[in-house]
């Protein structure tokens, strides 16, 4: 029999992918395309249904409607262990039975391959781990746990490579250096990385790509870059870093600018950058891209006056600053520490001045 | 002298409370070398006769060779019946499961003496000779309970993520459970046996009942302690607690040297 499920490569579709649970719908009409040899991230809140998602193409799942493909190969209903899907799972469960070399092994034996001895000690070496390929699971550090874990997937070469948090029970140190080592491993074998994380850092720093996940459905999918410097919803802007936001009613639009109104100044950004229909939005402005001066001495193009500085906290790399604006709201000022800061205290009043292409208009979100 | 005392309170305490256990097992060793003759009462003397010859007694190896015949069919046929149930109650939702958990409580808290008798009851109400095979029954009826239980908990204790990540790693379904589900659940399968086989073996109120002229190793004891218990029956009785000890102690010292090893 020819296996076509089992030996499928191609990108990755999910289509109007939709799973309930009774009448909790846990995913909702997802449409997603994960191109061949790519790192994605999954992003997103606590119970958003990332999981969820990650165990529908495992097979470990079965979608309520909607389907799977790999390249041409629909795989929605094919079983678990006739997929070209291997997953890294979030409490890594390697086989406590069975000796770290077994485990390793383990997919490449149920696929009747005899001569493992060579695959598995190389994928050992790649994880660094092949002097302990005799000791048991239990005797193992969770970092190592989770790099066996790692290996035990990828010794299969899968089209698909899952891992659903899988950095989520260590230390910040050796966090960041899993980060490193698992996006070298997925550029040196070269498969397909489906990596779910609510870590927004962690996603940025590892993937090529980024859907970010709200309540069942994709809020927003691009780069990190992308995602961070233009971001759709009020969600994804406040998910991915930070960013000020603040009420406003569009005014003029000149076609490639539009001007809108913020507590009686003129605010202006690019067309392109305004996400909304409506004529109340939200205008959107990164901490780090706004200047603070003392009042009155504003050059920017866009510049709100009048505010009072309430609190100034010193991070090294740069000083933020919580100013209170006439409209009782707080808005963050990122200044770096370059040498050239305003000499501004507590209790100062200030004028925050950005550039128009910096800024971005939302739906308000009620 | 009140220091000392004070300080070595809880190992007089350990010291007492072990020589009270095995002040029976002791003197049942003992009175295995004593030169009896008829009755195994009164100290007469020491001899190897009765080791050199444990079947000397009348009978005595018969019933010795019924127990084990019985303890281990029983413990056979229940614990295969036991584990399959428990893996039903342990993994699957069905109707009437909760019901199920709860009658399989009943026999272990049924009187023995009730069970026995309404055992009889029913064989011969249903014309059945009573013997060997009325035996295994009942043993295997009261086992049951005790592997299900046992077995249930070691299901009940495993990870199914680690049956997905089998299913994950191209192993089947026939291929999971027996890679993966079974060696894990397999610890509690052998106690689940152990205890069974020794529940059968001690047996004598509902063997009495049910066993019909087959004289089990228990039911031979409480026949002949009327006339005199020969000495032959302090023989194999320390005979099978040498050997229940030698397998605990040797399981220790393989798990001991296993856990060495990989260090
Ligand atoms: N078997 C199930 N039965 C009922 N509800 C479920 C089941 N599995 C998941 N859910 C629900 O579906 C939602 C999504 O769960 P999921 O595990 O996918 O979240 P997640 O995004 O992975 O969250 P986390 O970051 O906490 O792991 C949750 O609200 C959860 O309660
Ligand atoms: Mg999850």
């Amino acid at each position: 029999m020819v296996d076509l499920a089992a030996s499928a490569t191609g990108d990755l579709q999910l289509r109007n992918i939709r799973k309930e649970f009774g009448d909790f719908v846990a995913v909702d009409d997802l449409n997603l395309t994960i191109p061949k040899g790519s790192f994605f991230a999954l992003l997103g809140p606590s119970g958003c249904g990332k999981t969820t998602t990650l165990r529908m193409i495992a097979g470990l799942e079965e979608p309520t409607s909607g389907t799977i493909a790999v390249g041409d190969t629909d795989i929605t209903y094919s079983k678990p262990y006739r997929r070209p899907v291997n997953t890294v799972f979030q409490n890594y469960a390697l086989f406590p039975h069975l000796t770290i070399f077994e485990n390793v092994a383990f997919g490449l034996r149920r696929r009747g391959i005899k001569d493992v001895k060579e695959a598995v000690e190389k994928v050992l070496a790649l994880v660094e781990l092949g002097h302990l390929k005799d000791r048991k699971p239990g005797q193992l550090s969770g970092g190592q746990q989770q790099r066996i874990a790692v290996a035990r997937a990828i010794v299969n070469r899968p089209a698909l490579l899952l891992l659903d948090e899988p950095l989520g029970a260590l230390d910040l140190k050796l966090r960041r250096q899993m980060q490193i080592e698992l996006k070298w491993i997925q550029t040196e074998v070269g498969i397909t990385f489906v990596h779910v994380t609510h870590d927004q850092e962690e996603a940025m720093t590892m993937a090529d790509t980024i859907a970010v996940m709200n309540k069942g459905r994709i809020e927003q999918m691009g780069s990190p870059v992308d995602l961070y410097e233009n971001p759709e919803t009020v969600f994804v802007a406040n998910f991915l870093g930070q960013s000020n936001l603040i009420k406003a009613t569009v005014g003029t639009n000149s076609g490639a600018e539009t001007s809108v109104d913020v507590q009686g100044a003129r605010i202006i950004l690019p067309t392109s950058r305004n996400r909304s229909a409506k004529s109340s939005v939200l205008v959107g402005i990164r901490p780090e891209k706004i200047n603070i001066h003392a009042a009155g001495t504003s050059t920017g193009k866009n510049a709100l006056h009048d505010g009072v500085v309430t609190d100034i906290s010193f991070v090294g790399v740069s000083t933020q600053y919580q100013v209170e604006m006439p409209w009782k709201q707080e808005l963050m000022v990122f200044e770096q520490n370059d040498g050239g800061a305003a000499n501004i205290r507590k209790g100062d009043r200030v004028t925050l001045s950005w550039e128009p292409n910096f800024t971005f208009a939302l739906d308000s979100e009620d | 002298m009140s220091r000392w005392f004070s300080r070595n309170l809880i190992r007089i305490y350990a010291a007492l409370a072990l020589i009270y256990l095995f002040i029976p097992v002791g003197y049942t060793m003992a009175f295995s070398f004593n030169d009896a003759g008829k009755r195994n009462i009164n100290w007469q003397g020491f001899t190897l006769d009765n080791w050199k010859n444990p079947c000397g007694a009348p009978d005595i190896c018969v019933a010795l060779g019924n127990s084990l015949k019985i303890g281990f069919l029983s413990t056979f046929i229940a614990t295969i019946l036991g584990t399959m149930i428990a893996f039903a109650l342990g993994r699957y939702k069905f109707r009437g499961r909760s019901a199920t958990n709860l009658l399989i409580f009943l026999p272990m808290a049924t009187p023995e003496i009730v069970m026995g008798a309404s055992l009889l009851a029913m064989f011969v109400n249903m014309n059945v000779n009573t013997g060997f095979w009325t035996t295994v029954i009942a043993h295997i009826m009261f086992c049951i309970s005790f592997v299900v239980v046992t077995v249930k908990a070691r299901v009940a204790s495993l990870d199914p993520k680690l049956e997905e990540a089998a299913r994950d790693l191209y192993a089947n379904e026939y291929e999971t459970f027996r890679r993966v589900t079974f060696p894990l659940v397999l610890p509690g399968i052998a106690a689940a046996a152990l205890l069974a086989f020794s529940l059968s073996f001690d047996d004598f109120i509902i063997t009495n009942f049910n066993s019909g002229t087959i004289t089990t190793f228990p039911k031979f004891i409480w026949i002949s302690s009327i006339r005199g218990v020969p000495a032959q029956a302090n023989v194999i009785g320390t005979a099978m607690f040498l050997i229940a000890l030698t397998i605990v102690i040797a399981g220790q010292v393989v798990g001991n040297a296993k856990a060495k090893k990989r260090r």
